[in-house]
This record gives structure tokens, sequence and C-alpha cells, in this order.
């Protein structure tokens, strides 16, 4: 935290969530379709995203309920896929102003996501409780509208074409991860990893106990691991605080 | 809303906002473990990767008018074409090959 106060305002914050805002709800009315067509209601897919606003943990979510998973299957699902907020979070504090009391943060926290991070965490100057809500606003709103229109979708529209709207979000998932796996060896052998992975437990008949939920977790942390092990990213990657970039180097 | 998924509702929404809350409110240093950094790195390719693999082959309910929506989200996507290009041609893909005959 600084004592400075950020010279950012919430219109700034406001302007900037937009683009973001939009992409939001096309990715979230493929979750809305995905989860009417999975057997949620509109209003429970809904409550979904206006109480999570991530893509990955709600389609686990997902996955889970319709599983019948337990409570725990549940809970380690989210923090496992969402334990990435907590790094966010943790680097975005070093950019605080002073007017980023608890109770404030309270609310900003809800607002972490991996765009709205990547927006906040590359302003020069510190940043405060105001420019964060307006960055947090626009994502929100795209992101329940989203959902919601998605959802309605799913009821209305008729079944051969709701079915193939349903593999609009992982299309999505695909396109999100595709173009940084021909930038970076590490990704490419971390997303094959991890799908030989998944695969292997959903089609070897001997690995049936693992639920759906547990499987992507289980899958999901051990090509990360493998691959933290094997190729580490480097001690400048994006992740990395640059007014602590040498301290950093100097644990290698 | 139904009542049996409450619980799970909120088990999802408290977990969510937890692991968000908890490092934002109290943490005032950052990880340095290079380890940990790099598996926090991965872990959300490897987290969408599972998510995918096997589960788009029966999104839409057969495996393939959902494999040519793979293939056609793959090709796009290595173009670099925009969200809602690689979506919505998916979508069509599928939708199109689902209507052939022999598929359905």
């Amino acid at each position: 935290m600084t004592n400075t106060v950020s010279p950012y305002r919430y219109r700034e914050g406001l302007k900037e969530g937009v683009p973001v805002g939009l992409g939001y709800f096309l990715v979230s009315f493929g979750f809305g379709i995905t989860a009417v067509g999975e057997g949620l209601r509109v209003v429970e897919a809904l409550l979904i995203s206006m109480t999570n606003m991530t893509s990955a943990g709600q389609v686990a979510g997902v996955t889970v309920m319709m599983a019948a998973g337990t409570i725990l299957e549940m809970i380690l699902t989210q923090l496992v896929i969402n334990a990435r907020y907590s790094l966010m979070g943790i680097s975005l504090t070093q950019k605080l102003d002073s007017h980023s009391t608890t109770p404030r943060r309270l609310l900003m926290s809800f607002g972490i996501t991996d765009e709205i991070f990547a927006l906040a965490v590359s302003k020069p100057y510190p940043i405060g409780p105001s420019y964060f809500y307006g960055l947090m606003t626009a994502p929100y709103l795209g992101w329940t509208g989203g959902t919601l229109f998605g959802a309605l979708a799913g009821q209305i529209l008729p079944e051969d074409l709701r079915l193939a709207f349903g593999i609009m979000i992982f299309s999505m998932f695909i396109a999100i991860i595709l173009p940084p796996m021909r930038e970076e060896r590490g990704v490419l052998l971390t997303v094959l990893l991890a799908a030989g992975l998944s695969c292997t437990v959903a089609f070897v008949p001997a690995l049936d106990f693992i639920s759906e939920g547990f499987s992507i977790i289980l899958c999901a942390i051990l090509a990360a691991a493998v691959m933290a092990a094997c190729k580490p990213i480097p001690e400048d990657a994006p992740e990395a605080d640059p007014a602590e970039e040498q301290e950093g180097r100097a644990d290698a | 809303m139904r009542v049996e998924y409450l619980g799970y509702l909120l088990a999802m929404a408290l977990a969510t906002y937890l692991i968000r809350m908890i490092p934002f409110t109290l943490m005032r240093r950052k990880i340095r473990s290079r380890f940990a950094r790099s598996f926090f790195y991965y872990i959300p390719y490897a987290v969408l990767s599972a998510m995918t693999f096997p589960a788009i082959f029966y999104s839409t309910g057969n495996v393939w008018s959902a494999t040519a929506g793979v293939l056609v989200a793959i090709v796009l996507a290595f173009l670099r074409r925009s969200l809602l290009t690689v979506a919505l041609a998916s979508c069509a893909a599928a939708y199109l090959v689902g209507l052939l005959p022999f598929v359905g």
C-alpha cells in the first residue's frame, strides 16, 4: 500500500472496462446456454453469475452440481480453479493507494478476474477504490447480462440449435488457450498434458471412481505442478511486480 | 430456484469470494517462490484444458457434430480469429453436421 492517492477516477475505470464487459457478455452467454442445457433454471444460472463472475469456476461448478457431487468437492474445485486470484490479489495490493481501506477492499476483491487484474496492474500510478469500482462495473453487467440472455435463449431455442450452442463456451476456451500455446512452449505442454490426463481419467475404466469435478482439479494441479517444476517461468514474467524484480532474481 | 441447489450455490460463491478476498485484504507481501509463481501462471491453462477435453466432444449430444465444432474452433483460434468468430463458427459447424442424415 502506498501513501499517495490514486489519480484515476471512476469514469476512467468505467471506460477501460467496457471492452472487457463486451467480451464477458459473449462468454457468459455461452455459460448461460450450457447451464440451462445441463438442467439448471434461468434464475439459478443467473445467481451463479451474479455471485461468482468467473468462467472456468462456474462451468466446473455446474459440472459438480449436475454430477450430484459433494459440497466439499464443490469447495475444493472452486479453491483450486480460482487460486490464481489469490496471487493476483496479492500482486494488486502493492499498487493500492491510501483510500483502499479494509472495508473497501472487501468490495474491490469481488472484482478480481484475469482481465480486470491485467488492466489494473498495468496502470503506471497507484490505484484506488473509485477507479477499481469503475473497472468492475461494465464486466459485471456484461457477465450477468450475458448469462441471463444465454439462459433465456437456451430455453426458447429449438432443440437442435440449443444443442449446437452447447459447444460455445468450450470453443471460447479453445480461443483463449490456443494463441498463447503458439507463443510459449510451457503453455503448449501444460495444455497438452492436462488434456491427456483428463482424457485418461475419463476413458480408463479403472479410474471411474474419480468424479468429474475432482478430475478437473487433479489433472490441472498435476499438469501445472509438473510444468512449474520442468519449465518455471522467467523471473520477469507478467506476474512479477517490476518494483520487486531485482529481489525476485536473487531468489532464483 | 430449487432448494436442493442452495448449498452448492452458497459453497461456490463463498469459496470464490474468500479466495479473492483473504489475500487481497490481509497479505502485505508477494509470493517469492519461483515454483509457486510458475504453478499459478500455468494453472488457468491447465484448468481450461482439463475442463474442455474430453467434455467438449459431448457438449452437443452428438460426437460427430461436436468434432466438427472442435476442428473449426482449433483452426480459427490458431489463426487468431476473435472470440466471437471462433464461437459462432464452431456452433455453426456443429449445427450443420448435426443436420446430416447419417450423423443424427
